[in-house]
């Protein structure tokens, strides 16, 4: 059962009406990793597959967990996950702290973290007893993610949490997911389109293409990132580009990486992440 | 006269409560189940709202009746029919109505879509659990709207009510059934007070279902 402690390993392939994902995730179960790509890559149904939402053929062990493999299939009740949708989704008929406790009164699992807690975390002392119709955009965000995090998960999933957000309400809530990343030890698993967030929130990226997933990418390793900067200007963009996809990067994430380094943000290492 | 109205209003308040129990599961398959022949049990269903009640009224009297195969379980606890009785009339009801509690409510589950019972799930909330946590309190305004239209629909019925019930006085006597016999016995008065009365509480229940309306359609996010 045991087979892989300390990582989440995932490989889903199977049609979903006409699109067909083929999929692979392994990284380990800490920190942020990042799910990058276009839309209408996949990346979406990836994380509902990890969820239990979406039934794909496959296998998916979490921590040493099997969640599904060809014998069983957890319902997704029954994950230790939280997912935060890209549209809140708070429930209309409960007020703002019984939407944050709805979770957290199933969960069976050890409590790690409380009601009092996730309020000051994420500021939503004055806003308890509000209906959730009277919420701005990024307040109902806030406490969609509050209220996974309450469901005691061990795997956090993020399916572009932003980007319903116009710039201002972005802003708003980007500190409280990088404060999410610093204080909690929940690895994430985190759905964008945005490099600007990827660069920002991620440890890790994978990137998807067509429902395909390239390698695992590590984005917080700056001495390659100094390589890479230095190679850029030692033979310029377009080399580095052949470099790179000689090395079995595909060519969008290549170009992912050129933007990077050109634009002077952490750039993104190839290699596999320990696989 | 207050026991006939008295009969009318407890034939209305059990069918309206049995209705709404009986009309939940079947409401919910309907709006969730992705069978190809559900809206085959959706027209049997409906089927009421255009079938003639004397029609409904004849089969259910066959059904009911002394000789019917449905009433031989009923034998041995001495019940040989269930025609020209209370009970009967709160069968006939029931299967009238059916109609009107079925679909406000399978609108309102529909209405509630996927993702509300996808948040439940990723919160531990059980499929069953989610059913009373989040679809019933979600749909409240469409079992609202059901319970007035099959209390008022009840209470308006004729021809079910004539052909299973008979207007037996103190058993299946009830209002309109009352005020047909008052002006066939020229009884002007009393039939006029009567339909006032009826007219004044069909507008009642008009004006509260637009009000029921106008105000789940302003909670809607």
């Amino acid at each position: 059962m045991s087979r892989a402690p300390g990582r989440i390993e995932a490989r889903f392939s199977g049609r979903l009406g006409d699109f067909t994902l083929d999929a692979e995730i392994n990284a380990p179960a800490a920190g942020v990793t990042v799910l990058f790509g276009p839309s209408g890559c996949g990346k979406t149904t990836l994380l509902r597959c990890v969820a239990g939402l979406e039934r794909l053929p496959g296998r998916l062990v979490v921590e040493g967990e099997v969640w599904q493999d060809e014998a069983r299939f957890l319902p997704a009740h029954q994950r230790p996950v939280g997912y935060v949708f890209q549209e809140a989704s708070l429930l209309a008929h409960l007020s703002v702290r019984r939407n944050l406790l709805f979770g957290f009164q199933r969960t069976r699992d050890e409590q790690r973290i409380n009601l009092d807690q996730v309020v000051a975390l994420l500021g939503l002392e004055h806003l308890l007893e509000r209906g959730v119709a009277r919420l701005s955009g990024g307040e109902r965000q806030r406490v969609a993610i509050g209220r996974a995090l309450l469901a005691q998960p061990r795997l956090l999933l993020m399916d572009e949490p932003l980007a319903s957000l116009d710039g201002a309400r972005k802003a708003e809530v980007l500190p409280y997911l990088e404060r999410l990343h610093g204080d909690l030890a929940i690895p994430i698993l985190y759905v964008t389109h945005d490099p600007a967030e990827a660069a920002r929130l991620g440890d890790r990226q994978i990137t998807l293409s067509e429902g395909r997933t390239g390698p695992v990418i590590d984005t917080r390793d700056e001495a390659q990132g100094a390589r890479l900067a230095a190679r850029l200007a030692e033979v310029g963009p377009e080399r580095l580009f052949e470099d790179l996809c000689a090395t079995g990067v595909p060519p969008e994430l290549a170009q992912l990486t050129l933007a990077a380094l050109l634009a002077g943000l952490p750039p993104w290492r190839t290699s596999d992440g320990g696989r | 006269m207050g026991e006939i109205i008295w009969l009318t209003v407890k034939l209305a308040g059990i069918t309206t409560v049995l209705l709404l129990i009986l009309a939940t599961p079947v409401a919910w398959w309907l709006a969730r189940s992705q069978a190809w022949w559900k809206e085959i049990v959706g027209a049997v269903v409906a089927l009421p709202i255009v079938l003639p009640p004397t029609v409904l009224g004849f089969y259910l009297l066959l059904a009911l009746g002394p000789d019917s195969p449905l009433m031989a379980p009923l034998q041995p606890f001495g019940i040989r029919t269930l025609a020209f009785t209370f009970e009967g009339l709160v069968i006939g009801s029931i299967i009238y109505s059916l109609p009107f509690a079925v679909q406000p409510i399978r609108n309102a589950f529909q209405a509630i879509g996927e993702r509300p019972f996808e948040v439940a799930a990723t919160l531990r909330a059980s499929p069953m659990d989610a059913f009373f946590s989040v679809a019933l309190p979600l749909a409240r305004p469409g079992f609202l709207v059901a319970a007035i239209l099959t209390f008022a629909h009840t209470i308006g019925e004729f021809g079910v009510v004539l052909m299973i019930g008979g207007g037996i006085p103190g058993e299946t006597e009830v209002l309109s059934i009352e005020i047909y016999r008052l002006v066939e016995a020229l009884e002007w008065d009393k039939a006029h007070q009567l339909a006032g009365l009826l007219l004044v509480f069909a507008f009642a229940v008009m004006l509260s279902l637009l009000l029921i309306e106008r105000r789940t359609g302003r909670l809607r996010p």
